[in-house]
């Protein structure tokens, strides 16, 4: 009789029991009753060896390359800068947040995590991240100035190499001001300047002994590039502007560059 | 970086958020939905996660968007979600349901042939509050403690759901391996 009573009260401590969740005692309990009564031995082994067989036997579903790539692909274009072009399907479950800062951080850290580029496609992902982060309250300019002047003069001493700073404004890309930027390893001068309500940035890093190279195109999360390689610097131009403008940007850019050069370089 | 934190503390149990909505919901589609907008509530709410927490803290989540979806615009699409009452502990009504012997029909012989995909038939035929405590169990191994956080119960019900879970899956399976 007493050993039937004790069974009520120790069935169901069965799979506390097999998942270590008893406290010391009653886990003591527990096994002194199974040690004295073989049904509940019985029982005990049955749901354990069932147990197995459910761990053994149920599948584990992976994260599949189809929500990798859906992460990777449609989150950057969340990023609150154009929110007419968030695709429909995602505004639907946006749930009229804020999204902003952490999103465009998000978007970053989703690239990184997702995306196993190549160099090519490395440098375009940094350009593009860091003309999106430029894009943040307080990131676009570290010396605001419409004024090259002040902007050339800036960039002393915090890089290594006087980037031509030419006033596009009579072009209709009048400039905004510069920054110190980090790109493909490097620190970069990093030059704003705008076309109508849209920003460029134009990144130029040190690359010594590398070969002159003509303007190459690559698109990216909506965001259009061109890069192209000068007497030893690296210059890359990344906006939302049309191509026709990006391409309008860099040749007067180009030309009042090397127009400017001989001023810019006089003592 | 709070990025870079995101992608290694929380990213990093992208599989587990998967697994526990893929069997919550029953279908891939939904089941990416449904991480996707967990990922992008977590990525809101990261400040409050803990990097030893994180998994537990991740799937809470997502069974929060998957319940969330479920009584509401997505009901219909949900396996299970719209007539169970996650009050009914003992899942009376479905007892006499979904574990009643199978029939001896031509499908039911091969799925006998297949043990795994027996047992997630079995699983997936469980209501919503047994399924979820026998996932974060059994295939993520998760503490009683960690899935009463999850389901936002007590860890009694955790200990009274996962046994009447097994009880049923093991009643289920010896029936359908009888014979």
């Amino acid at each position: 009789m007493q050993v039937k009573l004790d069974c009520e009260r120790i069935r169901p401590l069965i799979d506390a029991a097999l998942d270590g969740e008893l406290d010391a005692s009653g886990q003591m309990t527990f096994d002194s009753h199974l040690a004295a009564c073989p049904d509940c031995a019985a029982l005990h082994a049955e749901r354990r060896a069932f147990v197995h067989r459910l761990r053994a036997e149920a599948t584990r579903f992976a994260a599949p390359e189809s929500l990798r790539d859906r992460l990777a692909a449609e989150v950057p274009r969340l990023t609150g800068i154009k929110p007419a072009r968030t695709p429909r399907h995602w505004r639907t479950w946006l749930t009229g947040g804020a999204w902003g800062a952490s999103a465009l951080a998000l978007a970053a850290s989703l690239a990184l995590f997702l995306v196993l580029p190549g160099q090519q496609e490395m440098l375009t992902r940094d350009l593009v991240a860091a003309h999106v982060r430029s894009l943040m309250p307080e990131h676009l300019t570290d010396v605001p100035s419409s004024d090259r002047h002040t902007v050339k003069p800036w960039f002393n001493g915090k890089v290594s190499l006087s980037p031509s700073v030419p006033d596009l404004t009579d072009k209709g890309f009048p400039l905004i001001g510069g920054r110190l930027d980090y790109v493909d390893e490097h620190t970069a001068a990093a030059l704003v300047y705008r076309h109508h309500q849209h920003v460029i940035n134009l990144f130029v890093w040190a690359s010594p002994g590398r070969q002159d190279r003509t303007p190459n195109e690559a698109n990216r999360n909506g965001y259009n590039l061109m890069a192209w390689t000068r007497s030893g610097l690296r210059y890359a131009a990344v906006s939302d502007v049309a191509w026709t403008d990006l391409k309008e940007f860099q040749r007067l850019w180009t030309i009042a560059a090397a127009e400017g050069e001989p001023e810019n370089t006089a003592p | 970086m709070r990025a870079e934190r995101f992608e290694r503390v929380v990213l990093a149990h992208l599989d587990a958020a998967f697994n526990l909505a893929r069997w919550l919901t029953g279908r891939t589609s939904d089941a990416e939905d449904v991480v996707q907008e967990a990922i992008l509530r977590a990525f809101q709410a990261f400040d409050g996660c803990r990097e030893a927490t994180a998994r537990p803290w991740l799937l809470r989540i997502v069974r929060n968007v998957a319940y969330d979806w479920g009584t509401s615009v997505r009901a219909a699409k949900l396996s299970g979600f719209a007539d169970i009452d996650p009050d009914d502990a003992d899942g009376a009504a479905f007892v006499a349901d979904a574990f009643s012997e199978p029939a001896e029909t031509p499908e039911g012989l091969m799925i006998k042939a297949d043990d795994r995909r027996l047992m997630d038939d079995l699983i997936a035929d469980l209501p919503v509050v047994f399924r979820e405590v026998v996932v974060l169990r059994e295939l993520e191994e998760l503490s009683y403690k960690e899935i009463a956080e999850i389901a936002s119960v007590p860890i009694g019900t955790v200990m009274s759901r996962l046994a009447r879970a097994r009880g049923l899956l093991q009643k289920a399976w010896s029936v359908r391996n009888a014979g």
